[in-house]
């Protein structure tokens, strides 16, 4: 098996399986293979209650037990704790079978309720459709069944009836294994046995959705879903959540043009079926009253409702008159993140070829800048939960803001040895899991990063982080097997960008192999980016300086000069140098880091206009609001934080006249005169695949082709296998990309870049072998060419359109020994449209206090949860102090955009990081 | 020939009220076997015990020299498990052993510990068992202080360390899986077998060794006068000497160390010097051999000798050395009873069948008890322990996870094959009661003038 290690090879190849036969057929199992695995790949499905693919086996149920002889006699044994070995036969039919499974069933329904009529789960239920399948047809039982209160709710969003429980532990075991919050458990025991809560610890995780669409019975409901629906009324398509950007795939469901539900679909390179709460029960905002159905136009200090007709002409009015008076650079368009690529496509199309303005900006200040993000090479975040691999977090906490990737970092390190370091401003969900996590005073992330790569001399205070963590996580990452993964992000608003900036550039240049996911949080930022929606980009990851006589030529035009981002535009604004503001989908008085320059901004632009789902804080003050479609509304292509894109499905229609964007951009280009020939979303993701290059190649027929259900990752990458129908040119094109890619990386003689690449692919090898044959791979790996890889490693990744090269360090103005630094990060559930929106969530935002470390705690003298004054330069607030040991000395940390508290008020954008006094003794 | 000359092995210091202190226990050998295995290598000890042939006491009767050699080579660290949860219903022998030589138990521990070459033992004891766990609690602070256990052992680069847990009262716990669950903080069910073989995969997922409070007993005896004497004593199959517990309708109840295969059951439950027959010298109906689960055994068992292969043969167990006798005035319907509902009550409801089986199994038998038992109830109770115990043969398979749901089984197939017109009768009764309330209620509707 040493010879097979290049990519190409096939995990089948390297193993060869053990040979068993099943109901008198032989099959080959893989190594390690459980029975019931094996099974079901060949066709014969042992029903099961307890077993689920994505959690371990426990062989409670009993359901899957079937007759085994390996050698020693057929005996039932539970075929999911089973593994196969050489030369079991397996008989799943035999009557032994048949009347264990029958006997199973009949025990299971003794003190099962049968109230399938009025039972959610009625219709799509494991319990149902196994007891037609290999039930006994009646059963024997005339006693009393268990009688419960029924339901009662185990957390704000589920509801448990005991009585329907068939205790198969795979909530409780999702709860422990999965998503790391053992909140529930089994009580009691033998036949008193129940699943509950302990008292006063509701179910409260984040994940605990998840638990409603893996019971196999109708024990555990949603909130939002129960008497809802009956399966059979509803329809589906799948599509990709839009809560955050991982892009967890998903099943919409609807009924009578409303959407009922969402459910996960398992998906092996990003959600494995999972879904955090907020996107799994989001969707009631789509359902919301409160969503805007139609034109508004400002007259005086009121909004009122007015036709598309008028409305588009007011906007489009105001636009030419910008550009009569002060030029494409009066013009900004903000936000964009969550659309979708197409509608990011033609907003940028819009804006960048027919007005000529660069000022386009799909984040919020919030984010990092786009050659961060674009230039640096990219991880998957398989590659970045690699088994036995090493990662390290600098960014956001993965468990508030990219839950699932949460769960599947949590899952690279409990279940496959995976190493974690974390640099954080504060301790964070991910913290539990990680191996060492260094805090950094706020502004400080860089000078940890040079000490744990070992930049930093003696002299350097390692920028808060205690000097024997740094040292611990310096050894782990030089004994690190294989590349280091980074997730990157920004973890505080309340800091400058900057700062991840150079810790970025320093982790590039001392780790050459690492690769980088990104952990920017809105759903299509990546695709927006990707689309240009930026300042100086253009579609395809490549710049205007570089690109634009291209795609002036098939736009007509691109703008003259760089343009501002979402600072410059708002700080612009609010010094009266730009007439129309145009906001898609963006809140920036709740999103944008400094409330003030929001404020300022809006208040001095004359003209904004808002395309938005909802009317919001910011789009309530536009002078045009253009009702958009949103997830769910409308169809088109997403890309997730991996640069993954994968396909939207559309299930119901928007409401009232409410369109998608890209049908407002056109229509915007129409009456100002330029036809942009957009006709329809596959029309203009065509355009996209011939003129970006990172997307070349990544056709329609391609999307939406069976192998591609999880996305399709762009650039397209050689060893993805290419459905036969995808025409050659296409082939060629992306060859002709991939060959570029090694010219340049040749010119740019980076001989070491190219052996790190080859390194990055052995490890990608190394983790599609683990799946299948375990350690075996590692041998494999390690033996592998590595030379002859190089080549075809480089090639495979595609154009390096953009790249990131660094930036020199930053520094900083020591702190004021006075003074704390505010630290300022996000929660799942907060004040954004989609919770605030869903009657089910939006109760679940926490609100926000001001934490801070004991010592500096104690230096206020106050009692915890009194409130203080927290003073910054930019203004002021009063809100509650405890004490939070995961706060760093010198730091003071709160949530942004939480009911109760507007901390973005406390911070001035063009500071580097906001420095705040505490103060005691004010009236309270 | 009711008693043998065989020495007393490991009751030898009952009869003494100072044997639970380590004065006691010292003035009459005690921790000599482990200073002479201490000047052995660990192999010949484990070699020892090996020749002894000497068998697990828990039930299973597993040879314990075998199981010590189970550990995979070169896996670290591993453990030993003392399994003090006795609670099959009329065992109470490792009890005795546990409050009144606490330290032979002890000792018995440390020699294995040595043999096998564990860091850390654990002593499990049952959550009722107050005194016991008061003496061994009182034992081990003792040894520890005389330096029996703890770091360099009487001066060797033996160390070891003896952890005291008490459970919380659970039948299951006895089950050497579940007990390790439980001693890993969790609830106590147990674990499934494969893959979770304890001397492979047993506490902390590490090599683990569990044996019974009266196996370990044994050992310092072993040591002592090498495992060929021990041999010497027993029957070809079950070497050594065995406690059994006798309870139920004898005359003098209490629990006695025999010699195997020299003892037969008559002579234990009516040697003068044993049970000395039954009560009110009633005639014998039944009688539990080896604990709750065992298969019942009858008059024509009496003469078997008290010897692991012919009881096995004969179609039931020695088990946990339980002999629970019955008289003639005993209702069968009731004793199963008695015995599933003690079942289904410590049943850990991981599993399905013993969940769910072993509650109906109760709930129908308590039905026909109380005089609601239908016809069809005999061929049900069949179908239900079938569905349980598949084939209801033995030794007993199962569909569930551990042998518990099979237990009840035990008890109900015995009882019905044997004592099956017992079983008509209250169900005949039944039926013709209600028929009777039929015909009444029926006289009182017609009796009604109508308008």
């Amino acid at each position: 098996m040493a010879e097979d290690t290049t990519v190409d090879a096939a995990p089948d190849v390297v193993d060869d399986g053990v040979a068993v036969t099943i109901d008198g057929t032989e099959v080959r199992a893989r190594k390690g293979e459980l029975l019931i695995d094996a099974a079901e790949r060949h066709g014969v499905y042992i029903p099961r209650f307890c077993y689920h693919e994505r959690m371990r086996p426990v062989g409670m149920c009993r359901m899957c037990i079937v007759e085994v002889d390996t050698g020693r006699g057929p005996s039932l044994q539970p075929s999911c704790m089973l593994e196969c070995t050489p030369d079991m036969v397996v008989d799943t039919t035999s009557e032994v079978t048949r009347k264990a499974q029958e006997g199973v069933l009949e025990f299971l329904l003794v003190n099962h309720p049968l109230d399938c009529p009025v039972c959610d789960k009625g219709g799509e239920c494991p319990l149902q459709d196994q007891t037609m399948s290999n039930g006994p047809g009646e059963s024997r039982y005339i006693e009393q069944k268990r009688h419960l209160e029924k339901p009662i709710p185990i957390s704000d969003l589920v509801l448990l009836d005991r009585e329907r429980c068939i205790l198969c532990d795979r909530c409780t075991r999702f709860a422990s294994e999965v998503a790391g919050d053992p909140l529930i458990h089994f009580l009691h025991r033998g036949n008193h046995t129940e699943v509950n809560t302990f008292p006063d610890e509701p179910f409260a995780s984040y994940f605990s959705g998840n638990t409603v669409q893996i019971c196999p019975v109708g024990a555990l409901t949603a909130t939002s879903y129960r008497f809802k629906a009956r399966p059979w009324d509803l329809t589906q398509t799948e599509s990709t959540c839009q809560s955050c950007s991982v892009g967890c795939r998903v099943a919409v469901q609807a009924s009578r043009n409303e959407v009922l539900r969402i459910l996960g679909v398992d998906v092996d390179p990003v959600n494995w079926g999972w879904l955090c709460d907020k996107g799994r029960f989001d969707f009631e905002a789509i359902n919301s009253d409160e969503r805007l159905a139609a034109p508004l136009v400002r007259q005086g200090d009121e909004l009122a409702p007015a036709g598309w007709a008028q409305a588009l002409r007011q906007a489009a009015d105001a636009l030419s008159g910008a550009l009569d008076s002060g030029g494409p650079v009066s013009i900004g368009v903000l936000g964009g993140a969550r659309l979708t690529n197409e509608d990011a496509y033609a907003w940028t199309r819009f804006a960048k070829g027919v007005l000529g303005t660069d000022n386009c900006d799909a984040q919020l200040g919030d984010g990092l800048p786009p050659e961060v993000v674009l230039g640096l090479p990219r991880a998957t975040i398989d590659e970045v939960c690699r088994p036995g691999g090493t990662v390290v977090v600098v960014g956001p906490d993965p468990k508030e803001e990219l839950p699932v990737l949460f769960l599947r970092l949590r899952h690279a390190v409990v279940e496959a040895g995976a190493t974690l370091i974390e640099v954080a401003p504060a301790r964070s969900g991910i913290s539990d899991y990680a191996t060492v996590t260094l805090t950094h005073r706020p502004g400080e992330v860089a000078e940890v990063v040079r000490a744990l790569v070992g930049e930093t001399g003696q002299s350097s205070d390692l920028g808060g982080a205690d000097a024997s963590a740094v040292g611990r996580a310096r050894a782990l990452l030089d004994q690190a097997d294989g590349d280091v993964c980074v997730v990157l992000g920004r973890p505080s608003v309340a800091e400058s960008a900057d700062f991840v900036t150079d810790a970025a550039s320093v982790l590039q240049r001392a780790l050459p192999g690492a690769r980088f996911l990104s952990a920017l949080r809105r759903s299509n930022v990546h695709g927006a980016l990707d689309m240009g929606l930026a300042p100086g980009l253009l579609p395809g990851r490549v710049r205007l300086e570089d690109s634009g006589a291209e795609f002036a030529e098939a736009w007509g035009a691109v703008p003259a000069t760089v343009g501002l981002d979402a600072h410059g535009m708002l700080t612009a604004a609010a010094e009266g140098r730009l007439s129309v503001l145009v906001l898609l989908g963006a809140d920036p008085l709740a999103d944008f880091p400094d409330r003030h320059l929001a404020e300022r901004a809006l208040a001095t632009v004359p003209t904004i206009v808002a395309s938005d789902l909802f009317l919001t804080e910011s789009s309530a003050r536009a002078h045009v609001v253009l009702p958009a479609a949103g997830f769910a509304e409308c169809e088109g292509t997403t890309t997730n934080l991996e640069g993954r894109v994968s396909v939207l499905g559309q299930k119901v229609t928007p409401p009232g006249t409410a369109r998608s964007d890209w049908m407002i951009a056109a229509e915007l280009a129409r009456l100002m005169g330029h036809d942009l020939g957009l006709e329809s979303p596959a029309a203009i993701w065509d355009e996209i695949c011939t003129l970006a290059p990172s997307h070349r190649g990544v056709t329609t027929d391609l999307l939406r082709s069976t192998d591609s259900d999880a996305g399709v990752l762009v650039p397209l990458e050689r060893e993805e296998p290419a459905p036969a129908d995808v025409d050659s040119t296409d082939g060629v094109a992306a060859e002709d990309v991939a060959e570029a890619a090694v010219d340049q990386a040749a010119a740019d003689d980076t001989l070491e870049a190219q052996a790190a690449e080859a390194e990055g692919v052995a490890a990608a090898a190394e983790q599609v072998a683990a799946e299948e044959a375990g350690e075996l791979a590692e041998e494999a790996a390690a033996d592998g060419p590595v030379e002859d890889g190089a080549e075809e490693a480089v090639a495979s990744r595609g154009p390096a359109t953009l790249r990131f090269d660094g930036i020199p360090a930053v520094t900083l103005a020591p702190r004021d020994a006075y003074s704390l630094r505010l630290v300022a990060t996000r929660k799942l559930y907060d004040q954004g449209t989609g919770v605030q929106q869903s009657a089910q969530l939006a109760p679940l935002a926490p609100g926000s206090v001001l934490r801070l470390n004991r010592y500096d705690f104690e230096r206020l003298g106050v009692e915890e949860g009194s409130v203080v004054r927290v003073a910054s330069a930019r203004g002021a607030l009063r809100v509650p102090v405890v004490v939070d040991a995961g706060v760093p000395r010198g730091a003071a940390a709160v949530y942004v955009n939480q009911p109760g508290l507007a901390a973005t008020s406390l911070v001035d954008a063009a500071a580097a990081v906001t420095e705040v006094r505490v103060e005691t003794g004010i009236d309270s | 020939m009711a008693v043998t000359d065989a020495p007393k092995m490991i009751t030898s210091r009952f009869g003494r009220d100072d044997a639970h202190t380590l004065a006691g226990y010292e003035a009459s050998g005690g921790y000599q076997a482990l200073r002479k295995a201490l000047s052995m290598t660990p192999e010949q000890v484990h070699t020892q015990v090996k020749e002894a042939s000497l068998l697990g006491r828990g039930g299973a009767g597993f040879p314990a020299g075998v199981k010590w050699g189970f550990c995979p080579d070169g896996v670290w660290p591993r453990y030993i498990v003392v399994n003090g949860d006795e609670s099959e219903p009329g065992t109470y022998k490792d009890r005795m052993l546990m409050e009144r030589d606490p330290h032979q138990l002890i000792e018995g521990v440390l020699i294995a510990a040595y043999a096998v070459g564990c860091a850390q033992a654990f002593l499990y004891v049952r959550g009722e068992m107050a005194l016991a766990q008061e003496r061994i609690a009182a034992a081990l602070n003792e040894a520890y202080a005389a330096g029996y256990v703890g770091k360099s052992i009487l001066g060797s680069d033996f160390s070891v360390d003896v952890v005291l847990h008490w459970g919380a009262g659970a039948y299951i716990v006895g089950e050497e899986t579940a007990l390790i669950e439980s001693l890993e903080g969790n609830r106590g069910m147990p674990r499934l077998k494969p893959p979770f073989f304890p001397a492979a995969k047993g506490l902390y997922m590490q090599p683990t060794i569990v044996n019974n409070v009266e196996t370990l007993s044994n050992v310092p005896w072993i040591i002592t006068h090498g495992g060929e004497a021990y041999a010497g004593f027993g029957a070809e199959g079950s070497k050594g000497t065995r406690m059994f517990a006798v309870s139920g309708h004898v005359k003098n109840p209490g629990v006695y160390e025999v010699e195997f295969g020299v003892t037969t059951f008559r002579d234990l439950i009516y040697a003068p010097v044993y049970g000395g027959g039954i009560r009110s010298d009633r005639q014998l109906k039944a009688f539990i051999p080896g604990g709750a689960s065992a298969p019942w055994f009858y008059e024509e068992h009496l003469d078997l000798p008290l010897e692991k292969v012919a009881v096995d043969k004969a179609g039931s167990m020695l088990g946990s050395g339980a002999v629970v006798v019955m008289d003639e005035t005993t209702d069968a319907v009731k004793a199963c009873l008695n015995v599933v509902r003690f079942f289904a009550h410590e049943s850990c409801g991981k599993c399905t069948p013993c969940r769910e089986g072993t509650t109906w199994l109760e709930r129908i038998l308590s039905r026909i008890d109380d005089g609601y038992g239908r016809s069809s109830d005999l061929a049900l109770l069949m179908d239900v322990c079938d569905n349980i115990s598949p084939g209801i043969a033995w030794p007993p398979k199962q569909t569930t996870i551990c042998p518990l749901g099979p237990s009840a089984v035990s008890p109900i197939s015995s009882a019905l094959q044997r004592f099956r017109p017992e079983f008509e009768a209250k169900v005949a009764a039944a039926t013709k009661a209600r028929a009777d309330a039929v015909a009444v209620a029926v006289d009182v509707r017609t009796a009604v003038p109508h308008g």
